[in-house]
């Protein structure tokens, strides 16, 4: 019930000061005590609706659950245990209504920004919010132009597209000479917007020098109703490998028309695999198990991550790496105001950019940042097995020895 | 080169895969041969009914196929109150207003889904959803081989709807004269809602035939309707048999230029195909010259 | 005269508002706003005052898109010079795309369909094609100054955007005047009378199309300049296509301030809704949604529509007394 009411009151105030600033003091509190010990307003900004709402409102479960635990733990301390309060905006899908959003956040006076999970909409919305001086904290978007454009306000936690990649192919090869090289030939499937054709050029380029030979290299639309085509075309080459890179949709077709056609490569290992979730291994078990995925996960060990895990799926909902992400996001922001002793903004991007934060369940180390982006950031690499997510590489994270090949069934 | 051997399962995959749009298109091409409207709200529509499929099979163990026996006539009646309770009403009789008014449901329905189920992927696990057919020459998807099946049923069934009952007269009456048929008597309003109703049920079967091998999410429409349309335009906008082709003619397309053009620049085919036939041959294969 | 007059006080009302309003939310909202009048201005040309329904405005939006981008990304040339050539590569398409489709006599629902299609061969081609950057998109350099048409300050757009505007309805009114627009409309009310009456009507359409398409590229190109990046779907995805003709189609087709009305009807329309159900995902746009039908439940004949009947009941009225 209070919880319903506190949303209430946040959508009235939100409209409010969309109305006009001035208004904001005379239906809210006097502005000079809520700048002293009112909430500390976050910015959560994720795409709600539309194509990719999907991942957009896994990133806002989890980063409103960072809300709560924050506020469960104390608020912030350095502050007299001020409470984070949630900004939420829709950006959409689209650049335009994400700037739209970042301006309104602006004026709602947020702190700090967290958001907005797509590449697209980050190189907007980093970019609105510079000029206003609001630290725009990048949760998933891993384009490595989005910290690369000299805008002091941006900080991306997570790694950037380059560094998945490396990691991902130092991974890939270290566990097939750990098998005894089976794998010599790649076929890789790739959806054709920004993501997944990235990813194809730039393993095309690397995967020959590593020791693999590319076979083909086979794009599709997003989305894409049919898979069978591409499933007989890697039938007929027989690759050892088969490495996709599309959304959830399309991975799973992709997955359950191969099992259809009796497609059995000796390994499935995607790159960011879209659909490679835990909904898509309970749903369907059998067309999940043993596919390999190098993507942005927590430490399946940590207690914190368990909890989270926990707090998640009583929600109804599953746990996600956009889940983890935008919630560590949160709280890295939250640990930056502690340290800044002020909401001030330009005190807070100061104290972003210092940041030294190990407090985290991401196996990322403390965090260190150059020119925006978090340098100990990596993924890792999970395998399904046993009807989950186990993470398997590298030696110091992993939970379970890596199935690879997988057994022929 | 890789490609051949595939060729005959690709022409087969093609088939089953246009069957589907087939289904999606016979819908349409109703509503538009009659209306003459064009109706963005078919997608939309098409992603409640597989979502009526899942829930059914989710909560009340009804096999996707038993399905048939609800969702289709659901569809009718929803279809049926919504031409005549909303888009007659608002549009005062002019396209363009038709079109406002079918795009408001569109993002309506769309977004009320949103809200109501999240924009997840759900798929139904099914026993029978990876038995194949062995037809020699290619493994074929069962669900998929009663895809086609329902398809060939579906464009029979409405052909000689249309061709032997009054009602599917008075449908092609008003279709060809809208004023002559009301000057003889027949009820215009509740023909077109009637078309509209037959049209969205044609949607309900598309539904129940696709989930046991798809996906459904809020936005699934939109993989289908521009295809529909396609196929809609290719086989001549009201024929029915003229959807039929058209699906199979499109879905074999898009599975050959995929092969060898691939899937990304392949999609190009459809609409090459779809330009060049409103060029040259506007009246579609099987229709008729307006 | 009284259009005329109106178009100025527009600009003047207009022109001092970054300058009184304090708030970058309303300020950005007027850009938008703007920026959405534009492109239906664009689409009013060929679609409102020709009569042709084009549902395929996107491809010469992207085109204008991706002509501001490639020349900035890929060979370095000046923002200006992509700005420029933008209404005469969205023209180019636009010429290709009507000489094809009224050389071949489509009219009605196949003319929109076949339009909605080449913006989909277009989008597929950005997406294959090398220089367009395939699907990564291309980003422009973020380098903020007004001689890279990139402005720190939003009224910096929100001038652009106005002047063009105004522009745009300059052109509108110059169409309503001039012969080439009563042969555009006699060929939207009756094609076949106006031919017999010795108008070339596949020349006018041609024309207007042109026209429609150079002005929607040169949204294309402010809509690279704000945003700094361009990627297939956003260029040529059917989002775009839809708002070009929604907003002439809400304010009132054939008519100056149509598309002027209609963007901020249609804006106000989804603020309210994120304001009212911001918080509950996907409500705010079904709400959207249903106040469209709603919108076209009372207003058949756009906001213009409306303003006219009030206009003639309250002279009515004034007779009367």
């Amino acid at each position: 019930m209070s919880a319903r009411s506190s949303t209430r009151r946040l959508t009235r105030r939100r409209f409010v000061a969309g109305t006009s600033a001035a208004a904001v003091a005379v239906a809210g509190f006097p502005a000079i005590l809520r700048a002293q010990g009112g909430p500390i307003k976050i910015g959560l900004l994720h795409p709600v609706t539309g194509p990719i709402s999907f991942s957009g409102l896994q990133c806002r479960a989890g980063a409103e659950l960072a809300v709560e635990a924050v506020n469960a733990a104390g608020g912030i301390k350095s502050l007299g245990g001020r409470k984070l309060e949630a900004v939420l905006g829709d950006a959409e899908s689209k650049p335009d209504v994400g700037v739209a959003q970042v301006e309104k956040m602006n004026e709602a006076g947020v702190a700090a920004i967290v958001g907005p999970f797509a590449s697209g909409i980050a190189l907007a919305t980093t970019q609105a919010a510079a000029k206003h001086g609001i630290a725009h904290v990048v949760d998933v978007g891993v384009v490595d132009q989005i910290v690369e454009r000299g805008l002091a306000n941006t900080f991306r936690f997570g790694p950037g597209l380059k560094s998945i990649v490396d990691t991902a192919l130092s991974n890939l090869v270290k566990i097939n000479d750990g098998a005894g090289k089976p794998a010599k030939t790649v076929m890789l499937v790739h959806e054709d917007s920004a993501f997944g054709s990235g990813m194809a050029k730039t393993l095309n380029e690397r995967l020959p020098a590593l020791g693999f030979q590319v076979l083909e290299t086979i794009p599709h639309a997003t989305p894409t109703r049919d898979f069978t085509n591409i499933a007989l075309k890697i039938k007929a080459a027989n690759p050892d490998l088969v490495i996709p890179s599309n959304y959830n949709n399309e991975y799973i077709l992709l997955a359950r028309t191969m099992r259809q056609q009796g497609v059995r490569p000796k390994a499935i290992y995607s790159i960011l695999g879209g659909g490679a979730n835990l909904k898509f291994i309970k749903e369907s078990p059998d067309d999940a198990a043993y596919i390999i995925d190098c993507n942005h996960w927590f430490d399946n060990r940590n207690a914190e991550a368990k909890a989270l895990r926990q707090k998640t799926e009583a929600k109804g909902l599953f746990i996600t790496y956009e889940v983890m992400l935008a919630h560590e996001c949160v709280r890295l922001v939250a640990d930056a105001i502690e340290r800044a002793k002020s909401t001030d903004r330009a005190a807070i991007v100061k104290a972003l950019a210092e940041s030294t934060w190990a407090g985290h369940f991401m196996p990322y180390g403390p965090t260190k940042f150059v020119n925006g982006q978090n340098q100990g950031a990596r993924p890792v690499n999970l395998q399904v097995l046993d009807k989950d997510f186990k993470v398997v590489f590298p030696p110091d994270v992993a939970e379970a020895k890596p199935v690879f090949p997988m057994p022929r069934t | 080169m890789s490609q051949l051997p595939i060729v005959v399962p690709s022409v087969l995959n093609g088939l089953t895969t246009g069957a589907i749009y087939a289904l999606v298109a016979l819908g349409l091409t109703l509503i538009y041969g009659v209306l003459h409207i064009i109706n963005f709200a078919h997608g939309s529509l098409l992603m409640l009914a597989m979502f009526g499929v899942f829930f059914l099979h989710k909560l009340a163990g009804l096999d996707p196929y038993l399905a048939l026996l609800v969702v289709p006539p659901a569809c009718f009646v929803a279809g049926y109150a919504l031409q005549r309770g909303v888009i007659a009403r608002a549009s005062h009789g002019k396209d363009h207003n038709i079109l406002l008014v079918t795009l408001g449901i569109a993002i309506a329905i769309e977004n009320v889904a949103i809200y109501f189920w999240r924009s997840d992927t759900r798929t139904l696990d099914l026993s029978y959803a990876f038995d194949t057919v062995n037809l020699g020459v290619a493994l074929v998807a069962l669900p998929r081989v009663v895809a086609f099946a329902g398809a060939l049923v579906v464009a029979g069934g409405l052909w000689l709807f249309m061709a032997r009952t009054d009602l599917g007269r008075a449908i092609r009456a008003v279709a060809k004269e809208r004023q002559g048929a009301r000057v003889v008597g027949i009820d215009v309003e509740h023909v077109f809602a009637m078309s509209f109703a037959i049209g969205t049920a044609c949607v309900g079967v598309a539904a129940c035939l696709l989930m046991p091998t798809f996906y459904v999410t809020p936005q699934v429409g939109h993989s289908f309707v521009l295809i529909a349309f396609t196929v809609v335009v290719l086989g001549g906008m009201g024929s029915f048999p003229g959807a039929l082709a058209g699906g199979l003619i499109i879905g074999v397309t898009e599975s050959l230029c995929g092969l060898f053009l691939g899937e990304s620049l392949g999609q190009i085919g459809i609409f090459a195909i779809f330009i060049a036939i409103l060029l040259l041959r506007p009246s579609g294969l099987l229709g008729h010259r307006a | 005269m009284r259009t005329l007059a109106g178009i100025a006080l527009f600009g003047l009302v207009m022109l001092p508002l970054p300058a009184l309003l304090a708030s970058q939310v309303w300020l950005n909202f007027l850009v938008m706003t703007l920026f959405f009048a534009l492109l239906g201005i664009a689409w009013n040309v060929v679609g409102g005052y020709g009569g042709q329904f084009s549902f395929g405005h996107a491809a010469f939006f992207g085109t204008g898109a991706y002509c501001a981008a490639v020349l900035q990304a890929q060979l370095g040339l000046a923002a200006w010079l992509g700005f420029a050539l933008a209404p005469v590569a969205g023209g180019a398409v636009a010429g290709v795309v009507g000489f094809l489709s009224f050389r071949y006599g489509l009219r009605g629902s196949y003319f929109a369909l076949v339009t909605l299609a080449f913006a989909e061969v277009l989008r597929i081609l950005a997406n294959s094609a090398g220089f367009t950057g395939g699907g990564s998109g291309l980003l422009i350099k973020l380098a903020p100054g007004a001689a890279n048409l990139q402005f720190a300050d939003r009224s910096g757009f929100y001038y652009l955007v106005l002047a063009l505007v105004i522009a745009g309805l300059l052109l509108s009114l110059w169409i309503e005047r001039s012969r080439f627009g009563s042969y555009l409309v006699a060929v939207r009310e009756n094609e076949d009378a106006a031919r017999a009456l010795g108008v070339d009507a596949f020349a006018i359409k041609l024309r207007a199309i042109v026209l429609s398409g150079a002005i929607a590229g040169v949204a294309g190109a402010v809509y690279a300049q704000m945003f700094l990046y361009v990627d297939p779907g956003l260029a040529f995805g059917p989002t775009m296509s839809v708002e070009a003709l929604l907003v002439p189609i809400v304010g009132g087709m054939g008519t100056v301030f149509g598309p002027v009305l209609g963007s901020l009807a249609l804006h106000l329309l989804s603020e309210a809704g994120r304001s009212v159900l911001g918080q509950a995902p996907g409500l705010n746009l079904a709400l959207y949604g249903v106040l469209l039908v709603i919108m076209v439940l009372f207003l058949p004949d756009g906001l213009v529509g409306l303003l006219r009947r009030v206009r003639r009941r309250f002279l009515r009225g004034r007779a009367d007394a």
